[in-house]
């Protein structure tokens, strides 16, 4: 038999495997070729446009998982500090035919940009595309024009854009230069222009070369569509960085978070420095969110035991580590007050899977108190659903599942959420799921989203299949019937799995469990980019 | 009684003036350039008087602006240190004639012993074996090598050995206009050079002995390490040696603190005069750490006109002195400048006396001095005194491993390697010895590469404004080792880095950094055991690389970590002329119009 943690290290296995599919973009042969002209990989491109020692939140790695299409969907997109400032990075990866956008290139894109855009980030694009998957063309023609729109937008709510073009950003992709605040090119090798040589020769009959077309010299000097012209890549990067550095970006709150544990600066005792906040480590060790986790997700667990290791410990202005609201009612919702790297938290947890209409109506109202107090949310997915059955629908389930989704749907803080386990049907939308548009949305690799659980699907499905089939006088074939309920248990299963669900972008990507402190205070200093404010109004609360 | 003397010296030799004078409760002044006004020895006088320039001409050699210094200060007596003035007739005979007291010998004697070719006549008759010097012109093949030397000189400026005659004429030119440049008199002669001899001096005051030195280890005629007393004599012949000194010292009616040195061959255990320095040396702690006495305190009773009464004791213990120069050994001892971010050698005293076994360090600099190009680059002397040479030469060595010295470079691993020769610690040393002990292969060592690229990393983290409680190097999809660049002795590196405490896969270890005050401590996890050092980063303007000096057990090192970028408006175009360090252009060699082959000379300059 195995155990938790084997069950968890056998699924973390799997994710490393897919994201070094991502990792390895177009294979050995394209890598290859890129690097034999000189260039860099997009993800060196972005680990040299970082902060040195600064951390990269990569944002939908399985993007198109599933599909046809290379995982990854050919673009990395993802968080980073530049010069301090936390920044919204995306990257062609031009191993993966060129670089060229397929329909989930364009999705990826489109997340990426409502994040920068929630959370007012600058965004830096590395361009080295060659353009629209023209056998798709028209899944991406007509939305991805979007793109472009949201460039320009951006920039109008004062979210700075810096293209930095590597290489290939033509026709339509010539405005991704186009429309971004500050262009960079990069001298040999940026190629931006509406129509090649051939267009142009075909449309005008005019003989030109790709250099006085669209080369970078030319755009720097002549055209002006290239703020700066790079000698090289590094360059280019360097330039990004400087151009960055005068944004003059400033967070609303100037507050600093250090690790009471961690080495600090020298001569510098944290708690001493003004405009610090020092925090404690988890009380309990994040290593142990692997055994905790039941393999199998009939099996409830307590979020007790996953918050504690995953919010600050004990410490002096941090006293207990989890301050429960309504512990005695509704239990199997678990809500409180907690700390993450020394930011204020509420947390909402789901206990023993099915959500009653106590632990609706607390959910509710626990929304309600934290957007008093403009204070963030975090959702613990690890739900069944709403209750069913004629005691609870007549003891007003929906009107106290609406009153949890209304209060939801209007909360004006910023929410984020984890995916731990199980988060079905409308119990997903309550939980603050894909739809209802959280910051950010993690999944662990033991989760499982859809509209039910398989299993329940499946009988579903086959007991309105027996009654329709009575109910025209035939009789019901059992063998057809279970070959039927193992199919679509089997790909309703599939379906509901982390990979299959963050190909599809319903997540921002699949974590390991003990990444999840860090990669929630690296979105909780993302969030503080945009102001915290609560919500002035709900919509009517049903009573 | 001397009230107030005013040392007319710098660094080191005034600060230790200044120790005893404090002793004494003799009030003192400090006359310094001005690029001197930083330095410890300003500051520990009582008074101090800023001096005209910078160039030895315009500061410690200008009398008249020392003398009225002294005037200004009412001081009334002057020490002259060593070198400088330190045995300028003229100067002495200044100093006596503005009626104040000198600390020194009388001008008499200084010139008597000043010019060495009289020098060597006056010895000869009082029966003091020398060495004969050659007439240049007469110099044959078999005369070879031989030695060219300054009269004027010391220290080993204005010194060079010459092994072929065809280089004859050109080294004596050159000797000639340095020792002109440096002591203001062009004289030189030329004696025979003995190959494996060893330098070996005698410590007088007034006529009375205090024992021999050995200062055999020299590197280009600059001593860089002196014990006392010196190894392997015979009792036989250090007693003839302390009588020819005795001769010497009473051939002049000597006064006050002066050295006698020999040439000693240990093949035939024959001993020559080679000249007398009638001032105080450098190396004269282990003197007075094995004889119990204060050579300072002496020279300024010789001065007031005390006469020595006691007679030292025969020493039963040694003490042993190295030099830190800031130089590099490395490239042919180019002298090194520039701000001392740290300097720290463990000692249990300073500038005076051990009152039991233990280190003396008497250093004219302190952590954050600056190291100009304008004088000598002795930066201290660390003295070891103990029971044995064995224990003195360990406790040295202990001293040195665990001084901390950042941001110029210094000789320290060349001392260390000559107290680990096993010919040093038999005893077996000659002036030949240095050159052919090897110095330490620059480090390559991985622990020193994790060292300072964890440092580095942890400096950067701990400056991070955004996101700073997050494990630097953070990442959810991993694609790549993060790089640092790292330049050892001119050599670079790449180290690759994951996770926090950071792994380096590529060199087989793993580190943590703790910040401890002003720098780190770092534990390198390599080859199955954990070292331990302390790191520290020296500021640098961003786009040039910064410097993390590491110190393990064993050595410091200091690494350069290379930006990430460099800015193409800044690269400085290859054939510039950058020279290394500054210094004045004495000749040109090349002519308008000549074609220039690589490496070919075109001028020559010096410091």
């Amino acid at each position: 038999m195995t155990t938790n943690r084997e069950s968890m290290l056998a699924k973390l296995a799997d994710l490393d495997a897919e994201h070094a599919k991502a990792v390895a973009g177009g294979g050995e042969k394209y890598v290859d070729r890129h690097r034999a002209r000189g260039k860099l990989l997009a993800r060196e491109r972005i680990e040299l446009l970082v902060d040195e020692g600064s951390a990269f939140l990569e944002l939908s790695p399985l993007a198109g998982w599933g599909s046809d299409f290379t995982v990854g969907a050919s673009v990395v997109t993802g968080i980073g500090v530049v010069e301090g400032v936390e920044c919204l990075i995306t990257a062609n990866d031009p191993t993966v035919k060129g670089g060229a956008s397929n329909p989930w290139t364009v999705k990826k894109g489109f997340r990426a940009a409502q994040i920068a855009e929630e959370n007012n980030l600058p965004t830096i694009s590395l361009v080295e595309s060659g353009g629209a998957d023209l056998p798709t063309q028209k899944e991406i023609f007509i939305p991805g024009g979007k793109a472009f729109r949201e460039l320009t937008r951006a920039s109008r709510r004062r979210q700075p854009t810096i293209a930095i073009v590597f290489g290939n950003s033509t026709a339509g992709g010539a405005y991704i230069p186009g429309m971004s605040d500050y262009t960079v090119m990069v001298k040999q090798q940026a190629k931006v222009f509406l129509g090649g040589p051939p267009l142009v020769k075909m449309a005008t009959g005019e003989e030109s070369d790709d250099e006085s077309l669209g080369g970078a010299e030319m755009h720097a000097r002549v055209s002006g569509l290239a703020d700066y012209l790079a000698e090289d890549e590094l360059d280019a990067l360097r330039i990004g960085r400087r151009i960055v550095a005068r944004l003059n970006r400033r967070k609303p709150t100037a507050t600093s978070y250090v690790s009471a544990a961690g080495a600090s600066a020298p001569d510098d005792a944290p708690t001493a420095t003004p405009g610090t906040t020092t925090y404690a480590e988890p009380d309990a060790d994040p290593d142990e969110l692997l055994d905790l986790i039941p393999a199998d997700l009939k099996e409830p667990f307590d979020p007790r035991e996953v918050i504690v290791r995953i919010v600050d410990g004990s410490g002096p202005g941090n006293e207990r580590p989890f301050d429960e609201f309504k512990p005695l009612y509704g239990s199997s919702l678990v809500t409180g007050w907690a700390n993450l790297h020394g930011r204020p938290l509420g947390i909402l947890a789901n206990a023993q899977g099915v959500i009653f209409s106590e632990e609706a109506q607390k959910a509710a109202q626990f929304i309600q108190l934290a957007n008093q107090s403009d204070t963030p949310l975090l959702f613990l997915h690890n739900t069944t659903g709403y209750m069913v059955g004629a005691e609870y629908e007549q003891g007003g389930i929906i009107k106290h599942g609406a009153q949890m989704i209304n209060a939801v749907s209007n909360s004006a803080v910023p929410h984020l959420s984890v995916i731990m386990g199980a988060s079905y049907g409308a119990g997903n939308y309550g939980m603050a799921g894909r739809a209802y548009d959280p910051r950010f949305l993690f999944t662990w690799p033991s989760a499982k989203s859809a509209v039910m659980g398989p299993a329940q699907l499946a009988g579903v499905l086959s007991i309105v299949a027996r009654a329709a089939a009575e109910g025209r006088g035939q009789t019901y074939d059992e063998a057809e019937d279970a070959q039927m309920r193992a199919f679509i248990e089997a790909s309703v299963e599939e379906q509901s799995l982390p990979f299959f669900l963050s190909g599809m972008l319903y997540d921002d990507g699949v974590i390991d469990p003990r990444d999840t402190r860090t990669i929630l205070a690296i979105c909780l200093s993302v969030i503080e980019n945009a102001p915290i404010k609560g919500a002035e109004g709900y919509g009517v609360f049903r009573m | 009684m001397i009230s107030r003397l005013l040392v007319a010296n710098r660094a080191e030799i005034a600060s230790r003036v200044f120790a005893t004078c404090r002793r004494l409760g003799i009030r003192t002044v400090a006359v310094h350039s001005p690029a001197d006004a930083g330095l410890a020895f300003v500051a520990e006088a009582d008074l101090a008087v800023e001096l005209p320039g910078n160039a030895p001409a315009d500061s410690y050699l200008r009398i008249d602006a020392i003398l009225d210094a002294a005037r200004s200060t009412r001081a009334d007596a002057v020490h002259p240190g060593y070198g400088f003035l330190a045995e300028n007739a003229d100067f002495a005979r200044a100093v006596i004639d503005a009626g104040l007291t000198w600390v020194g010998p009388t001008p008499a004697s200084i010139e008597a012993m000043g010019d060495k070719v009289r020098a060597k006549a006056l010895m000869r008759s009082a029966g003091v074996p020398v060495l004969e010097s050659l007439d240049p012109a007469a110099i044959a093949e078999a005369d070879l090598p031989v030695l060219i030397k300054a009269s004027a000189g010391g220290g080993g400026r204005g010194m060079r050995v010459v092994r072929s005659l065809a280089d004859l004429p050109g080294e004596i030119e050159a000797a000639r206009a340095e020792a002109l440049s440096a002591f203001g008199d062009g004289t030189v002669f030329v004696e025979p050079y003995v190959e494996r001899g060893r330098h070996v001096e005698v410590q007088v005051v007034d006529t009375s002995v205090f024992g021999e030195r050995d200062c055999s280890l020299q590197r280009r005629h600059q001593k860089v390490l002196e014990e006392s007393p010196a190894p392997g004599l015979r009792d036989e012949v250090r007693a003839a040696i302390h009588q020819a000194a005795r001769s010497a010292a009473e051939a002049v009616d000597y006064r006050g603190a002066g050295t006698v040195e020999f040439l000693y061959d240990p093949e035939t255990e024959r001993f020559f005069f080679l000249e007398m320095n009638t001032r105080l040396q450098v190396e004269h702690p282990v003197t007075e750490l094995v004889y119990g006495v204060d050579l300072v305190r002496l020279q300024l009773a010789s001065a007031e006109g005390d006469w020595l009464m006691s007679w030292p004791d025969e020493p039963g213990s040694h003490a042993v002195e190295v030099r830190v120069y800031a130089e590099d050994p490395a490239s042919s001892y180019q002298p090194q400048t520039g701000r001392l971010v740290t300097f720290d050698i463990p000692h249990e005293a300073a500038f005076g006396p051990l009152d039991r076994q233990g280190v003396r360090v008497d250093a004219g600099f302190r952590s954050g001095d600056e190291v100009s190009p304008h004088y000598d680059a002795m930066l201290a002397k660390v003295i070891s005194w103990a029971p044995s040479r064995e224990q003195a030469i360990r406790q040295l060595a202990g001293a040195l491993r665990r001084a901390r010295i950042h941001g110029v470079t210094t000789n320290r691993d060349q001392l260390l390697a000559i107290l680990a020769d096993e010919r040093f610690r038999a005893g077996e040393v000659s002036t030949a010895l240095l050159d052919e002990i090897s110095l330490p292969a620059p480090g390559t060592d991985p622990v020193v590469l994790m060292a300072a690229a964890t440092t580095h990393l942890a400096d950067v983290a701990a400056g991070r404004r955004t996101q700073r409680g997050i494990a630097p190097g953070w990442r959810n999809v991993t694609s790549q080792l993060h790089r640092v660049r790292l330049e050892v002795g001119g050599e670079q590196h790449e180290v690759g880095w994951r996770g926090w405490p950071p792994e380096f896969p590529e060199l087989d270890g793993r580190a943590t950094a703790a910040a401890d005050g002003h720098g780190w401590r770092v534990a390198v996890t390599h080859d199955g055991r954990t070292e331990h050092s302390s790191g520290l980063i020296a500021p640098a303007p961003p786009g040039r690389p910064r410097r993390v000096f590491v110190d393990t057990p064993d050595r410091s090192t200091a690494v350069l970590v290379i930006p990430r970028f460099t800015d193409p408006a800044a690269q400085h175009a290859t054939g510039s002329l950058l020279a290394p360090m500054p210094g004045t252009v004495v000749s040109v060699v090349a002519a308008t119009g000549e074609r220039s082959r690589p490496a070919s000379r075109c001028w020559s300059s010096r410091r």
